[in-house]
């Protein structure tokens, strides 16, 4: 089965309407907690249950994230949703909000109401236009339905959910990063603690997760926790919108059960193209750790298999890689994108990332030397783990491993070009 | 010595879109109404935000105007310079890189006869490559306004630019 959470619109004529929504059953949940007023704590039991994690790309236990926000405490609390979807290889978020804009405006108005906030704000990366004017007319239809605003349904809650626009910048994904951003200022990540939770959007508690997370939510409420859970496997809750990119003969955004062997997914996509062999695979986005074609053959989709196999699920960003390809120059490219987009805060970030990709294009450009590889592995090892958020090792990791695991490539490419220019 | 820039007047009916952001945010925090605003004056008001746009930014916004500078220089999709009346920016990472975006770009450069980074003579086009759009799917892909166009082929691009005016 596929298409069931995330997704469960999509066989409608106009997947995004309110009527397709409602059809399936949606907004019946934000419907009942309103009326009934269920009690919050209730509800995050539900989640805890259903064994959602973070679809963000960290994997964190949404119904435990959820649990942190004082919501007694006085004064304003938010919700933030991360619609930055800028992990290379990632698309799913941008089709959820396309698709059904609905359940995340349903998702959120839940969050309102479990971390006693008034305002959730929708981040959407500056770019995505469409998926906005979605976001804008669901939000529109809502509050012309009654579910959202002052007093809704004579309840005497309040919630209401604002789409705020980016302007371009990978690192505002970054949870942080993307409150200052929100707070109208450089996207620079905040040191933790304090963690969002306590010291959030405003310096207010503030609760963020990812769109496709949150968009969860409703279907685990009301289908059941356990019904959710089923989907996929222990302790990897539900399903997971998977986009596969690259090598394959039909790309596309597939919503499977979580613990679904890969070679199903890649069934799903058409298999690798012109019949080639699978070389490798970035199984979670670009900053997760590579695997080769037998190893990714060999896992399953979850968040568990994927970190015994030393890499991570990420955001679900699968882009598949044959054996005609240079990794080399594969490697090179995505050193170039975390140089890029590297905030500049920390230094061994900023100089590090720069200085990677300069020497991988000395690698097939020539002036490079056999010893350097161990010098751009030893200086991803110190870039690792040493900076204030998560870019840093995010720049780190492909390098390490696709060194690690396809030198042989990077060894041809510096003996070969030492042979040409020899001549 | 450096001279106090003259703001940009805005239009009222810049000023009402950009209260619509302000009514979303606390009284208090104006200043997250920034990257929209400078969304809706760089798009409405010449393509590119000069010193007097941004200082006018700052002014309605009430915040500092080096912030409102550092924003825009901060975000990839400001332009502090003059860009063709359409910028075609091309995603060239990894997924899109093996759909063959570097073919995206030979032949936008071939068909409009200028360079990646460069504008044509008349003002109308720019090619610009950009970082992931997340359209990883669609690949090869670019951006032209608000508009993705997924799935390129020579062909498909030929017919995209002889409709934009």
């Amino acid at each position: 089965m596929a298409n069931e959470v995330c997704f469960r619109t999509l066989s409608h004529e106009k997947p995004w309407a309110y009527e397709a929504y409602v059809s399936v059953g949606g907004y019946s949940v934000w419907r009942k907690i309103v009326n009934e007023k269920t009690d919050p704590h209730e509800i995050i039991e539900a989640i805890k249950q259903s064994g959602l994690r973070g679809r963000g790309g960290a994997g964190f236990p949404t119904g435990l994230k959820w649990s942190f926000i004082p919501r007694n405490a006085p004064g304003d609390k938010y919700v933030v949703c991360n619609a930055d979807e800028g992990e290379p290889g990632t698309c799913k978020d941008r089709d959820i909000m396309r698709f059904n804009p609905h359940q995340l405006v349903e998702g959120l108005l839940i969050a309102c109401y479990v971390m006693g906030a008034e305002n959730a704000y929708n981040y959407i990366r500056g770019e995505f236009w469409e998926p906005f004017q979605r976001m804008e007319t669901a939000i529109k239809e809502a509050r012309d339905a009654g579910l959202m605003g002052v007093n809704i349904l004579g309840s005497g809650i309040n919630a209401h959910v604002h789409n705020h626009l980016g302007a371009g910048a990978y690192i505002c994904g970054e949870e942080t990063a993307l409150l200052n951003s929100l707070e109208g200022k450089k996207g620079y990540p905040r040191f933790k603690p304090p963690f969002p939770a306590n010291h959030g959007l405003y310096g207010k508690p503030t609760n963020i997760n990812n769109v496709e997370t949150f968009a969860s939510v409703p279907v685990i409420l009301q289908h059941g926790a356990k019904w959710f859970a089923d989907l996929g496997v222990p302790n990897n809750g539900g399903t997971k919108v998977f986009s596969v990119s690259g090598d394959v003969n039909k790309p596309g955004n597939f919503e499977i059960g979580l613990g679904t062997p890969f070679t199903k997914l890649l069934e799903l996509a058409g298999g690798v193209r012109n019949g080639h062999k699978i070389k490798a695979v970035i199984p979670g986005g670009s900053s997760s750790k590579i695997l080769t074609g037998d190893e990714m053959l060999a896992v399953n989709m979850d968040f568990d298999s994927l970190a015994k196999a030393g890499t991570m699920l990420g955001s679900g960003a699968v882009i598949v890689i044959d054996e005609t390809r240079d990794m080399v120059e594969i490697l090179a490219r995505i050193a170039e994108f975390y140089a890029e987009e590297s905030c500049g805060q920390c230094t061994p970030c900023r100089e590090g990332t720069g200085w990677m990709a300069r020497m991988l294009h000395k690698v097939i450009h020539g002036g490079a030397q056999v010893s350097d590889l161990d010098k751009i592995v030893d200086v991803a090892n110190k870039i690792e783990g040493r900076t204030i958020c998560g870019l840093g090792d995010a720049a780190a990791w492909p390098v390490q491993s696709y060194i690690k695991k396809f030198r042989k490539e990077f060894e041809d490419h510096i003996i070969n070009r030492a042979k040409t220019h020899s001549h | 010595m450096t001279e106090e820039v003259q703001a940009a007047v805005l239009p009222e009916h810049i000023k009402r879109e950009i209260d619509h952001w302000i009514a979303k945010y606390p009284a208090d925090f104006k200043q997250s109404a920034v990257i929209p605003a400078l969304h809706i004056v760089q798009e409405q008001m010449g393509g590119y935000l000069t010193p007097e746009l941004m200082a006018a930014v700052a002014d309605y916004l009430e915040m500092p105007r080096v912030a409102v500078l550092e924003v825009a220089s901060f975000y990839s999709m400001y332009d502090l310079k003059p860009v063709g009346r359409h910028k075609i920016c091309v995603c060239t990472n990894v997924s899109c890189a093996l759909k063959n975006s570097g073919k995206v770009i030979e032949h936008l450069e071939k068909r409009l006869n200028i360079k990646l980074g460069e504008t044509t003579a008349d003002g109308k086009f720019t090619i610009k490559s950009v970082e992931c759009l997340g359209a990883c799917v669609g690949a090869p892909m670019f951006q032209i306004g608000k508009e993705y166009y997924e799935h390129l082929t020579p062909e498909k691009i030929d017919t995209i630019l002889d409709n934009l005016k």
